[in-house]
């Protein structure tokens, strides 16, 4: 199979199963953890429980000073990872392209420089959080499969696409090929996962908040 | 038929100059990608290059290819160069017809057995026995085998013959296959593009007739010198595309001042092809600079990579076909997988017994 024969199957029937297994995951997961319900609290809350619930997913995007302390390289690491992942994401034309194609939905774009830059630090710092997990023996531990098949899928999108948007290593149409199936593996690895935070965590952090809010915990 | 003139004597005879032989030398060897040094002995290697027999099958094709290289720059020494092989066989532009034309494409397999050049344009159906295009009784395969089984090369033109081409897009019912599918024991050139640029046609030629040989190709049987470039490499265009500058129609600002096409679906990046340095029309311009996308049409399957305004980074086909139908099966399994959970939940909490600090005692 040719480099653009494998780009077509990429964009055409890949892209259609893996785009499938993930909108199905995602909606079976995310219906699983809403529909099982919670047992209904009876007493009154305190400080309600909506705001306090949506405050926490806000606050707890900011490091508190002594979790920084103990481990600034998971928090530096993590943000540099996740804005960049995120801007590379959605403001590479090409991406908004792909995005409009599904969504209907458009906005503008980032120059090229940046993004070959945000994706670097992005790489870098995966990578930074790869060996932290290795040699930290606590976080070798407790690291299971799941966590380092999380990390692979992950890079895996960010190299290939920014091997192919410099020409490096393969032909561009192939690099591209492999830089689109990467993303189809994350794709379907992703509802089965703990990628699956990207979505969950907006309802666990949710909860914490609603619950410290019934009782009156200041969050 | 060929003769025993050399290409130098013909153009002589023509009234070809030198000094006009030798800017053709150059150019020629500009574009096969040679230094500048090699002028000189392509020149000596041209002129004392003998006319081979060139046999040109048309099978499943448009006549686009033959259309592209008859107009292309006439009368001008590329086109004469093309005059100085001998083409032997040729259903467009051959004088005779029948039996005639026929006997001389034999002719030229039992006089020069392994030093003719076969040009083949169009795909071969090969579904039921490739009965969906035959010439004087016989199938295209037919011919194909029989002419190429004594050829010193076969020279694929256009990308019918190379990949498939459009008879090849899906659901290609006549079962159409490229001459690599067929002729496997023969040097095989793929000079794709529907059609190729006339100059990358007689480019391959006269690297034949200086060298002898066919020149190297890259993964998909195409001469690196031509196809080593992507269109969107070296398109002058590039600025616009590494800046986030795109057209967003055919004719708004952007497009007017010249902004990247890749938005309106231009496939240059993943595209190998001459047109962006070599140009079509005595180097007018080429598609891009005309103000279109490229199609892709040099690359294998360039019909069925859907359509050809839509961007290279969006998917094949429509995205509706296949999300909708996952929305609701991701809505009917979790609705189902929640249904579960709750029974699951209700059945655990009936058979919950529950253990006081009492219970605890009485056991100890």
């Amino acid at each position: 199979m040719s480099g653009i024969e494998l780009l077509n199957w990429a964009r055409g029937p890949g892209l259609q199963i893996a785009g499938a297994v993930f909108v199905i995951g995602v909606i079976v997961r995310l219906a699983a953890i809403l529909l099982l319900g919670r047992k209904t609290d009876l007493s009154r809350p305190r400080e309600g429980a909506m705001w306090p619930g949506l405050r926490t997913v806000l606050t707890r995007s900011i490091p508190d000073a002594g979790t920084f302390r103990r481990s600034p390289l998971v928090f530096i690491a993590g943000y540099v990872f996740h804005l960049g992942f995120l801007l590379t994401l959605l403001f590479y034309a090409p991406h908004i392209l792909l995005l409009k194609s599904v969504t209907g939905l458009e906005w503008p774009g980032l120059p090229v420089s940046l993004i070959d830059v945000l994706a670097v630090l992005s790489i870098t710092a995966l990578v930074a959080l790869f060996i932290n997990r290795l040699i930290d023996p606590v976080r070798r531990h407790l690291s299971r499969c799941g966590d380092w098949l999380a990390l692979l899928v992950t890079v895996l999108p960010l190299v290939t696409g920014y091997l192919a948007l410099n020409r490096m290593l393969l032909p561009y149409t192939d690099m591209l090929a492999w830089h689109i199936l990467s993303v189809e593996l994350l794709l379907v690895v992703f509802p089965f996962s703990k990628l699956m935070h990207t979505f969950s965590f907006v309802l666990a952090r949710w909860y914490n908040g609603a619950i410290a809010g019934r009782k009156g915990v200041q969050v | 038929m060929a003769d025993n003139e050399t290409l130098g004597e013909q153009l002589r005879r023509q009234g070809i100059s030198r000094r006009s032989f030798l800017k053709f030398c150059a150019a020629t060897t500009s574009l096969m990608a040679l230094p500048p040094t090699m002028v000189s002995a392509v020149a000596a290697a041209l002129e004392k290059a003998r006319r081979p027999s060139v046999i040109w099958l048309s099978f499943q094709e448009c006549t686009g290819c033959t259309e592209s290289l008859t107009r292309s720059h006439s009368p001008t020494l590329e086109s004469l160069i093309f005059g100085a092989i001998s083409l032997d066989y040729h259903h467009t532009l051959q004088a005779c017809a029948g039996h005639f034309a026929e006997h001389l494409r034999t002719e030229v397999i039992d006089k020069h057995p392994g030093e003719y050049l076969v040009l083949v344009d169009g795909s071969i159906p090969t579904r039921d026995d490739g009965v969906y295009s035959t010439i004087a009784g016989m199938t295209n395969v037919q011919i194909l085998e029989e002419t190429a089984a004594q050829a010193a090369a076969v020279i694929a033109v256009g990308t019918c013959a190379a990949f498939g081409g459009l008879p090849h897009a899906d659901p290609n019912p006549t079962g159409a296959v490229p001459v690599s599918d067929i002729i496997t024991d023969k040097p095989i050139i793929n000079v794709s593009g529907c059609p190729p640029i006339p100059t990358v046609i007689t480019g391959v030629l006269a690297h034949y007739l200086t060298f002898g040989g066919i020149p190297e190709l890259d993964e998909l049987g195409r001469p690196l010198m031509f196809y080593g470039d992507s269109i969107h490499d070296r398109c002058y265009r590039r600025p616009f595309y590494d800046k986030g500058l795109f057209a967003k129609t055919f004719d708004d600002a952007g497009a007017r001042d010249g902004w990247c096409l890749y938005e309106l679906g231009c496939k240059g990046p993943t595209t190998h092809n001459a047109c962006a340095t070599v140009k079509w029309n005595e180097g007018t311009s080429f598609p891009i600079e005309s103000g279109h996308p490229c199609l892709g049409c040099s690359e294998p399957d360039f019909w069925d990579a859907g359509s050809f305004y839509n961007p290279l980074s969006a998917p094949i086909g429509d995205s509706s076909d296949w999300a909708a139908p996952a929305i609701a099966a991701g809505a009917a399994a979790g609705a189902a997988l929640g249904l579960y959970g709750r029974r699951h939940k209700a059945d655990a909490e009936a058979r919950r017994e529950p253990l006081t600090a009492r219970d605890l005692e009485d056991k100890s």
